[in-house]
């Protein structure tokens, strides 16, 4: 602060605080932003909402930002209530109500409300034609980490046999489930992957049961898609199978048994944001990304990955940076024996045709109702 | 006798009546006095002030206008959710199991609504309501069938039952009525705009939900203090062996009074459906089943006091975001603070007809 505090200065700059003080207060938000983050579940989940708490974590360490959070908060009536609580009381003017839930009819509910506030939503939902402008949608194409995540569990197996936790048959999950498979695949075309799904984000119980019964089958590694995946990666430790992580990074729950993980990269992709609007841009209604964008990371890798997997790991990786890398490409065939992709078709990461992923590659072992 | 009482009788008459009747009013309140003092105690360990905790909770639950529609848009799940365990315990029997039909219900609203689109609105909403009512009216009816033919403990198989019944929600919400538009989030198709109940008029922001879930608590207390139904319910409720010497219909009464208390959760699931989401999936499950068995209890079963206890937690849930906010304690305080008023007001249970203060002799009347 080089300015000398003259009688004009100190004239000019009172006026213009006068004014400011007559416009809500929203609006002077430029300099001291108020952020809300929203979470489903608990922010310490070692999954979904961490990764998103992450990044809060990240915004928080700015200056000139204060962030606010509430955990917990159901996809209901609860969540507008939440997000008309956090303008009313905290004046905050840039909310990130993180869960895929969030969106409809919740977001569109209170948008319209505020229309000083923007409201960020974790999924690919906006569309210009039929949502408002101050609600944007950012989301990140995670199937590739699962292909690497694949790729070392293709090394770990000695059963050729590897299993993955699901909650739902949805067509993000089962991207996810192929792209882990294909992964493995890149290392021995034999190894085939169980799938079980508890038909639940997140149910402690039956996700320890079906790990346990992914490893009574001989499935030696192990990686799910539920929001908290600790109950997975430790009851997989526990039973001797290696894991991939997901969504956080998990390694500290089993370090000795955890290969690498497919996580979010928030902290990135928040601080990007908020730093827009604080320059006073505005966020694109419209961002998504994969690992060579930076919305994904992989976890180091872990003690037992070999020599070789990280060869390939890191050669694999390499290619996906370049940007252009296809995991689902022909020739494939679903597990039911149809044609998914003919020799030489690939689609490319943010194909809207994987957006209705409904079937499951030839190699896993499960049906997706 | 007599002249021991006039010794003591310092106030008019007519208090005797009142003051007995007062204990069911007074005993409540003072287990929820003590069951806060605890939960500050609790806070204080924390070493966070009970001050600033119940300040905020004022502030956000009932503090400004936009708080009392926080609070308010909670309040009508909680009603019927009430209702469901209040009904069924006239009769003595504790059901807990309000979860299954408020889903069950909520997924028949949503079905009928898509079957229904091409009907006129209001026929379409009827509708729905009735399909609400008749599916979770059986599911919880089914409950005190198996209690009555069976002898099964209606509290475990209403638990249970509510198990199964999400499980078939969300079987059904992802196989046979799913939208096939709906990936990411399995659904129902979403309800047209005609299907859809809207605001009351009454300046704030709160669905008609509001307003059937206070006309069902009246009509259910007239059903039960006002008629002779609801009177057999209570005789039947208080000894079940002089009902049936009475030969009072216990059977009938049992599932009459079940399957009404799941009707009753079932027009939580419609509200949630046609005013709320437009559609049926696995938001519908979210405890409001669980909360209505301490509104309940809270309201000692008495349908018109389910109103302001209902209205008192609902504000207490509405003030659980700025607690975490601002005091940076965990979302589950809140539910420390339900669960120790709940355990405080069972054990207050064991006070009734002890306390000589509601002795009507003290006052004047008749011991």
């Amino acid at each position: 602060m080089h300015t000398k505090l003259n009688r004009r200065s100190l004239l000019a700059s009172s006026a213009a605080l006068g004014a400011a003080a007559m416009l809500p207060g929203r609006t002077l938000a430029a300099d001291n932003l108020t952020v809300g983050f929203i979470y489903v579940g608990p922010k310490d989940d070692f999954g979904y909402n961490q990764a998103h708490a992450e990044g809060a974590a990240a915004v928080k360490a700015m200056a000139g930002v204060t962030v606010i959070e509430e955990e917990n908060v159901p996809e209901t009536v609860d969540v507008q209530s939440t997000m008309e609580s956090m303008i009313q009381f905290d004046g905050a003017s840039l909310l990130f109500p993180t869960s895929f839930g969030y969106f409809d009819p919740h977001i569109l509910e209170v948008a319209p409300k505020y229309p000083d506030v923007r409201f960020q939503h974790a999924a690919g939902l906006w569309s210009a034609d039929k949502h408002p402008m101050t609600v944007g949608s950012y989301f990140g194409y995670i199937g590739m980490g699962q292909f690497l995540n694949g790729i070392t569990a293709g090394h770990a197996t000695k059963t050729k046999k590897i299993g993955f936790v699901a909650a739902k048959p949805i067509p993000q999950v089962l991207l996810n489930i192929n792209s882990f498979l294909l992964g493995a695949r890149q290392v021995d075309p034999e190894i085939t992957c169980q799938v079980i799904f508890t038909g639940e984000w997140s149910l402690a119980v039956k996700e320890a049961e079906a790990t346990n019964a992914l490893a009574d089958q001989g499935c030696d590694v192990i990686t799910c898609h539920v929001d908290g995946p600790k109950v997975v990666m430790e009851t997989a430790a526990a039973r001797g199978s290696y894991v991939c992580g997901y969504h956080a990074n998990q390694s500290p729950l089993a370090p000795e048994m955890y290969l690498t993980g497919a996580e979010w990269n928030w902290a990135d992709v928040y601080t990007g944001m908020v730093k827009t609007v604080m320059e006073g841009g505005t966020i694109d209604n419209f961002v998504r990304g994969g690992i060579a964008d930076g919305f994904v990371k992989m976890s180091p890798l872990g003690p037992a990955v070999s020599d070789a997997a990280r060869a390939q790991f890191e050669a694999t990786k390499a290619e996906i940076m370049k940007g252009g890398y296809s995991v689902i490409k022909g020739p494939l065939k679903d597990n039911s024996g149809n044609v998914i992709a003919a020799e030489g078709q690939a689609f490319a990461e943010d194909d809207i045709a994987l957006e209705s992923m409904d079937y499951l590659v030839e190699g896993v072992i499960g049906s997706t109702s | 006798m007599s002249d021991v009482t006039a010794s003591r009788t310092v106030f008019p008459a007519a208090l005797s009546i009142w003051v007995p009747r007062l204990e069911a009013v007074i005993i409540p309140i003072g287990a929820l006095v003590v069951g806060l003092g605890l939960f500050a105690v609790f806070l204080l360990f924390l070493g966070r002030s009970p001050v600033d905790f119940f300040a905020l909770v004022y502030k956000a639950g009932f503090g400004t206008g936009f708080s009392w529609k926080n609070t308010l848009s909670r309040v009508a799940p909680l009603l019927f959710a009430g209702l469901c365990v209040a009904l069924p315990a006239r009769l003595g029997l504790v059901v807990i199991g309000g979860e299954g039909a408020i889903a069950l219900g909520g997924l028949a609203a949503a079905v009928m609504g898509v079957w229904s689109g091409a009907l006129p609105g209001a026929i379409g909403l009827i509708l729905m309501a009735a399909a609400a009512m008749v599916i979770g009216g059986a599911w919880i009816g089914a409950i005190g069938f198996l209690r009555i033919k069976r002898g099964v403990n209606e509290t475990i198989a209403s638990l249970l039952m509510a198990y199964i019944a999400i499980a078939l929600m969300n079987h059904l919400v992802e196989g046979a009525f799913r939208d096939p538009a709906s990936l990411n989030k399995p659904s129902t198709a979403p309800l047209p705009d005609s299907l859809r109940v809207g605001d009351m008029p009454i300046g704030i922001e709160v669905h008609w939900g509001l307003g059937i879930g206070v006309l069902c608590c009246f009509l259910c207390w007239i059903l039960l203090d006002r008629t002779t139904i609801g009177f057999a319910a209570r005789v039947a409720g208080g000894n079940i062996r002089a009902a049936q010497v009475q030969s009072l219909p216990v059977g009938k009464l049992v599932i009459g009074f079940t399957a009404l208390g799941g009707s009753m959760a079932g027009l939580a699931g419609y509200f949630e459906v046609t005013a709320t989401h437009g559609a049926a999936n696995a938001s519908l499950v979210v405890g409001y089943g669980y909360t209505g068995i301490l509104v309940a209890f809270l309201a000692r079963h008495n349908p018109i006091a389910i109103i302001p206890v209902a209205v008192l937690l609902a504000g207490f849930e509405a003030s659980s975001g700025l607690i975490q906010r601002r005091m940076d304690l965990p979302d589950a305080t809140i539910l420390v603070m339900q669960g120790i008023v709940f355990v405080v007001l069972l054990l207050s249970e064991t006070l009734y007809g002890r306390l000589r203060i509601f002795r009507p002799d003290l006052w004047g009347g008749k011991a």
